[in-house]
């Protein structure tokens, strides 16, 4: 082993800046999972009969399932019994206004960077803030309605739009899907829910923070967005967890349905807590997101940037069922220490014409494990489907290792399908090319990673593609000497 | 400037430096000469601070100080700098993003603020007519689908934005045709200064008609067996390197 390899492993761990826990006083129920805790929940958040009917049904379906085992990730069996299924912060009083947020809430996100304080706001940019299990401030809701646009919590949309969730929860995610989209129909407590009117091109990013804070809770959150004919919406979420010796479960639900001519482009930085050094503690990430291009000319565009958790299983997914719809992933996952990443993508083809790109940039330091898992499948009626995949692998150092696991099934003759896929290790010679003209070890790494995430990147939003540059190297950090 | 001593070194035990002395003065220009294997790369890569080589004896001195204790990136802080054989294509990295992420680690080791980026665009512009290339290379990725000859020009393009106090050129005239050759040659010659020295590894004597060397050394076996003026490269060429061994033999 060269001596640069060497120091390679020798830096030692960067601390998570984000590990902090807020002091405040909290309304959980007992841990433990069963239709008794499933109706509380239900009964605190005053929802109708209908919900509680689908959280019924999915836990029952749940209780039939066993926990996947095939994903290429290691993690002792985790106690459903032992988790608090929900928590949140004590309301003081009932919000009238932003205003009115609890100062500690605020303050919290004010520290992650996250201002809900609308004038703070400097850019076009509004925000769903989710604190432990529920939302705590949405802001610009009142310009989006202007518009049509519907953006509040799930919890909210419930309340004021039964007729919309019932339509469309679940239509794309059954609660029948896999063992952890059954876990969170059953248990769900926030999340976001965005509805774009038909023609309406939503004028402002919509995003949603994650914020985990109470110890022995599992997040368990619903997104779901809905964009009208030829009405297009750019929606971001980000996430961070304070820094705890056991491992938390977040087990979210993302469903996007596009109609005729519209477009979703749905960008994720994720930074869960991904333990220390040693592997101890951080976030186990099992996220079941899926898009359907429901009409014809639809396009759903997937980014995703992902750096943190303990252990990620998430497959960002696309049915393109409409005529000439386009499905498309890029992906950067890193994972250093001991993180492990089974992620990847699955393009439905199912109408004709149906077109799909995935670009899957994979980075692996320390002992980190990294593969990539995607499915490719033709339909006999998806005439002349178009893909594109390509998935690099990046290696730092020579203790981590990455996979890659594509799947192809074509049933129609005239499908093309393109798979190109490479694996390098971090260059030697390219760490001293930049050494030797005065750049240090960090900055090298990270410039070269950087350069190799580039075309995932670009496809990010301005301000959060400068954000996850930081973000990369931050997380590679702690990998390189 | 710089001092070597009894230099030796190793890559995978492999003995390649067996005892190199070397004195450069301020201003000067040595040739390094020599057959394929004597070791005149691994000089040039020992000298930049590349970890595979391992110095197993002797020391270096650059200005004064002892040079292998500094890292890679030290060393290029302190004025050291190395126009690669094999330039390194780095993907997704804009040539400019590059260079200037290189001015600014320099700057900041001298306790100096970042370039501005107006000045550094002008820097840059000014420096890339010299060498001829064109801008549309600082857009593109570092040396990515860069013919030889470009890559090459490149590494002459960040010399002179860098400007070195140690310049050491490594093979530069490896795969240039003799245009591209001269734009290289005066790229370097615009450099010299009195206080500014160039160690020029090179196979043929042919670049040394456009950087005239004040002095010629010929590596063999790791170890300098010969040294001169620019006479002893044209004899080199005339004779050929079989001329060095059978004198080695022979002494």
């Amino acid at each position: 082993m060269t001596s640069s390899t060497e120091s390679i492993h020798e830096l030692s761990n960067r601390e998570y800046k984000y590990g902090f826990v807020t002091d405040i006083e909290n309304e959980s129920i007992p841990p433990g999972l069963n239709e008794d805790i499933i109706r509380k929940i239900s009964a605190i958040k005053k929802e109708p009969e209908f919900l509680l009917e689908f959280r019924l049904k999915a836990y029952r379906h749940w209780l039939t399932l066993q926990e996947p085992r095939w994903p290429k990730v290691d993690y002792p069996k985790v106690d459903f019994n032992e988790i608090v299924y929900y928590s949140a912060p004590k309301p003081k009083k009932k919000l009238e206004s932003l205003d009115e947020v609890d100062p500690e809430l605020r303050a919290t996100f004010d520290k992650l960077g996250i201002s809900i304080d609308e004038q703070k706001r400097i850019s076009g940019v509004a925000v769903d803030a989710v604190f432990d299990s529920v939302s705590v401030a949405t802001t610009f809701k009142k310009e989006l309605a202007e518009q049509g646009i519907i953006f509040s919590s799930f919890s909210e949309a419930v309340q004021d739009h039964p007729e919309l969730i019932k339509k469309y929860l679940g239509t794309v995610v059954p609660y029948t899907d896999n063992f952890y989209a059954a876990l969170n129909s059953a248990v769900f407590s926030d999340g976001s829910f965005c509805f774009i009117p038909k023609g309406v091109r939503c004028p402002m990013e919509l995003s949603t923070y994650f914020r985990i804070n109470a110890a022995g809770t599992g997040q368990f959150e619903r997104t779901l967005i809905v964009a009208e004919e030829s009405s297009y919406v750019s929606y971001l979420e980000g996430c961070t967890a304070p820094q705890r010796d056991e491992n938390q479960l977040h087990a979210a639900v993302v469903e996007l349905v596009a109609l005729d001519d519209a477009q979703i482009k749905y960008s994720t930085v994720q930074n869960w807590y991904p333990g220390d050094k040693d592997g101890k503690g951080g976030i186990y990430n099992f996220v079941t997101k899926r898009g359907l291009c429901k009409g014809h000319n639809s396009k759903i565009s997937w980014t995703q940037v992902e750096t943190g958790s303990a252990v990620t299983w998430k497959y960002p997914s696309c049915i393109l069922q409409g005529d000439n719809s386009i499905g498309e992933f890029y992906s950067v996952a890193v994972t250093n220490n001991y993180q492990q990443a089974d992620t990847g993508t699955k393009m439905v083809h199912v109408g004709k014409n149906t077109k799909s790109t995935i670009i899957s940039k994979g980075i692996s330091a320390g002992r980190g494990q990294n593969s990539y898992r995607g499915l490719v499948k033709v339909l006999k009626g998806a005439t002349n489907a178009r893909n594109f995949s390509q998935c690099d692998s990046m290696l730092i150092g020579d203790r981590c290792g990455a996979h890659t696991f594509p799947y192809i099934e074509a049933m129609n003759k005239t499908a093309k399908v393109e798979h190109e896929a490479t694996t390098s290790k971090i260059g030697e010679d390219q760490l001293f090319y930049l050494r030797q003209r005065g750049i240090d070890m960090e900055d090298a790494i990270s410039m070269i990673v950087n350069g190799f995430c580039k075309e995932v990147f670009r496809e990010l939003p301005m301000e959060f593609a400068i954000e996850a540059q930081k973000l990369l190297s931050v997380s590679l950090e702690g990998s390189v000497g | 400037m710089l001092e070597i001593k009894n230099l030796q070194a190793k890559v995978e035990d492999i003995q390649i430096l067996n005892g190199i002395n070397l004195t450069v003065n301020p201003g000067e220009v040595h040739a390094i000469m020599g057959p394929n294997g004597s070791g005149k790369s691994t000089l040039a890569q020992v000298l930049a601070g590349r970890e595979e080589y391992e110095v197993t004896g002797g020391e270096v001195l650059y200005k004064g100080n002892d040079l292998l204790e500094l890292e890679a990136e030290e060393r290029a802080c302190e004025g050291l700098f190395l126009a690669f054989q094999y330039p390194v294509e780095i993907p997704g990295v804009s040539n400019s993003y590059f260079l200037k992420a290189a001015v600014n680690a320099k700057r900041k080791y001298n306790g100096e603020d970042e370039i501005d980026a107006m000045e550094f665009l002008k820097l840059v512009k000014t420096k890339m007519k010299e060498v001829e290339m064109d801008e549309k290379f600082l857009h593109r990725a570092v040396n990515e689908g860069f013919s030889g000859g470009e890559k090459k020009r490149n590494e002459v393009f960040q010399m002179s934005v860098l400007e070195p106090q140690l310049a050491l050129l490594d093979e530069t005239d490896s795969g240039l045709d003799i245009d591209a050759l001269k734009v290289v040659a005066e790229g370097v010659n615009r450099l010299r200064s009195p206080e500014r020295s160039f160690v020029v590894v090179t196979h043929y004597q042919r670049l040394l008609d456009y950087i005239v060397p004040d002095f010629v050394h010929v590596l063999h076996k790791g170890k300098i067996v010969k040294s001169g003026d620019k006479e002893l490269a044209l004899e080199l060429e005339a004779k050929g390197y079989s001329w060095i061994e059978e004198s080695v033999g022979a002494a």
